[in-house]
């Protein structure tokens, strides 16, 4: 896939795949972030893998555009093997009342029955496809096409850290108390931002997730236990 | 080593422990943070002979007042052109001054700038998070927004007498219109439109937080489709929204986006733009890219040259008498 370069200001390159989110794009993102990852070019700061585009901040003191544009397709025309499937990460979720106000809507916007919407949202193949919004806010892919519903014309204030949130075929587990847009099914006490200084973040961008089921009882626990914790 | 401590007798909104901020985590959702003015924020720091990036105090034009209940601590103050009150001398930001125990310290809008930075000798007791205390504002975590009413400790707080005085205020910024890069999304608009960013003024918005800065102008339609994929964003891109009003980016930015950005400022120009108030007005023009980095770079230099400078002791009270004596040219008696 021959990117797209454009420069950002004085201190980034954004490398674009597609202009339209597809698998080939984000696979080709992540192959070249692990790529930079494993042989950065002198001066590199950062890289921000996004849905069809990578994101390379450098010190303007140390290299250029040109440089960093050089580095990139050297890496382009290295790597051919598939992105790693990345590590599979379990996130627990009650779908219990009061934690998933907006189970009914989804229901009745798709015709299923709550527990059908559990179950769909249960067996969704979902992969980590950026970061973003704020810390912690990890986009996954892979809603199940029955559920899959529109954000809400306008949001709902202070939603609750821990949310579970669905909009088309993107799923999110919030991290703070904030405004969303998205429908909420279920509350997960599983920590995203998980507090280990050497592990700051549960997931990197590609990892796989799986949804684990746990009652109104075991949350409590749980969730307590983070606290304490 | 001592201790000093000053009790938060009133703290505005946005009034945060910064330091240079964590940079390296964009990939995760966070965003640098750090001051918004990183060049006064080092002046403050290279005035009182500190290490770059020690963690120091954000004031917004809400403004600072603390009491100072064990000292006494020398502090520095630059940014912008706040008042400054210690007991019932006044001054302005750009000083460096020691605070002693029972003594009051205010920070307030002045004339002019948005933001003022409070540097200490001594080391801030403030929480970090990803192993820095920089404040991100819109989650808290970090150093933390100050309250009214908290305690705010300091060890290894000392006096540096050699150090009182004026700051000299920075002048190797550029002045005139804000230097942009177009892009990396101005495919998403017409030419015209482009062209109109790029001469028409805008004036900042009552809309300006930390996180960034709405502009109000022309308007700058979307061509097409307003549901492009989420993209990365930086400090000083310009992001339009669907009603085609920009905003500015800024150090608590979101770390991706759906709307696309116009255009993107150039590092040396963001902290002089953050220092811009609501209903200034401003311009912007155009260079390229390979311009930018050399503006940065020579923006580097200028910087570096200028901290130095200012890092400099004065020397002792009697050293300091003298100096001004021989270039006053009168007799000290």
């Amino acid at each position: 896939m021959a990117p797209e370069f454009k420069a950002i200001a004085d201190h980034a390159l954004l490398v674009t795949f597609a202009d339209e989110i597809s698998d080939s794009a984000h696979g080709a993102v992540l192959a070249l972030d692990a790529a930079l990852g494993a042989a950065p070019p002198e001066g590199m700061i950062e890289t921000v893998p996004a849905m069809v585009n990578l994101l390379v901040s450098f010190d303007p003191i140390v290299t250029d555009h040109d440089a960093i544009k050089t580095h990139v397709q050297g890496c382009l025309r290295a790597t051919i093997e598939a992105p790693s499937a990345g590590t599979s990460r379990i996130v627990q979720v009650c779908y219990d009342a009061p934690f998933s106000p907006d189970l009914e809507a989804v229901s009745a916007a798709t015709g299923l029955a709550p527990e059908s919407v559990i179950q769909a949202h249960l067996a969704g193949d979902f992969r980590v496809l950026m970061y973003g919004f704020a810390p912690g806010y990890a986009y996954l892919s892979g809603v199940a096409k029955a559920i899959q519903v529109p954000r809400k014309p306008a949001p709902v204030r202070d939603v609750p850290a821990g949310s579970v949130i669905i909009a088309g075929p993107q799923c999110l587990v919030t991290t703070l108390t904030m405004p969303t847009g998205w429908s909420i099914i279920g509350r997960s006490p599983t920590a995203i931002l998980t507090g280990d200084a050497d592990h700051p973040f549960l997931f990197d961008v590609g990892d796989r997730v799986t949804f684990e089921r746990i009652d109104a009882a075991t949350f409590a626990k749980l969730n307590k236990a983070g606290a304490d914790g | 080593m001592a201790e000093a401590a000053f009790t938060v007798a009133f703290a505005g909104p946005l009034v945060t422990v910064q330091d240079a901020g964590r940079p390296g985590h964009m990939r995760f959702g966070v965003p640098a943070s750090g001051a918004m003015d990183r060049l006064a924020f080092d002046a403050a720091n290279a005035a009182l002979g500190n290490e770059s990036g020690q963690t120091g105090i954000e004031i917004s034009l809400g403004g600072l007042i603390l009491q100072c209940t064990q000292g006494p601590v020398t502090v520095a103050i630059a940014g912008g052109d706040f008042t400054v009150q210690l007991g019932s001398q006044k001054t302005r930001s750009w000083t460096v001054l020691t605070v002693q125990k029972g003594e009051r310290l205010s920070i307030t809008a002045g004339k002019a700038g948005s933001w003022a930075y409070l540097a200490v000798a001594g080391r801030i007791m403030a929480p970090e998070w990803l192993g820095r205390q920089a404040t991100h504002s819109t989650s808290g975590f970090g150093g933390g927004a100050l309250q009214t009413g908290q305690t705010i400790t300091l060890s290894d707080a000392s006096l540096r007498e050699d150090r009182l005085g004026d700051i000299r205020k920075p002048d190797f910024q550029a002045s005139g219109p804000i230097r942009v890069v177009t892009g990396p999304q101005d495919q998403h608009f017409a030419k015209e439109t482009v062209a109109r960013f790029l001469s028409d003024s805008f004036t900042v918005s009552d809309a300006y937080d930390r996180m960034g800065m709405r502009l109000k102008g022309p308007e700058l339609p979307l061509a097409g489709a307003l549901s492009i994929p989420s993209e990365p964003i930086v400090r000083g891109s310009v992001q339009v929204s669907g009603d085609g009003v920009p905003t500015v980016l800024l150090a608590d930015h979101q770390t991706t986006g759906g709307y696309p950005k116009i255009a993107t400022v150039i590092s040396p120009d963001i902290d002089r733009l953050a220092q811009y108030r609501a209903g200034q007005s401003l311009r912007c023009v155009e260079i390229t890219s390979a311009q930018a980095v050399a503006e940065a770079r020579s923006y580097a230099l200028g910087k570096a040259d200028y901290l130095a400078e200012v890092s400099v002791a004065r020397g002792t009270l009697a050293q300091r008498l003298m100096r001004e004596n021989l270039n006053h040219g009168c007799v000290f008696d």
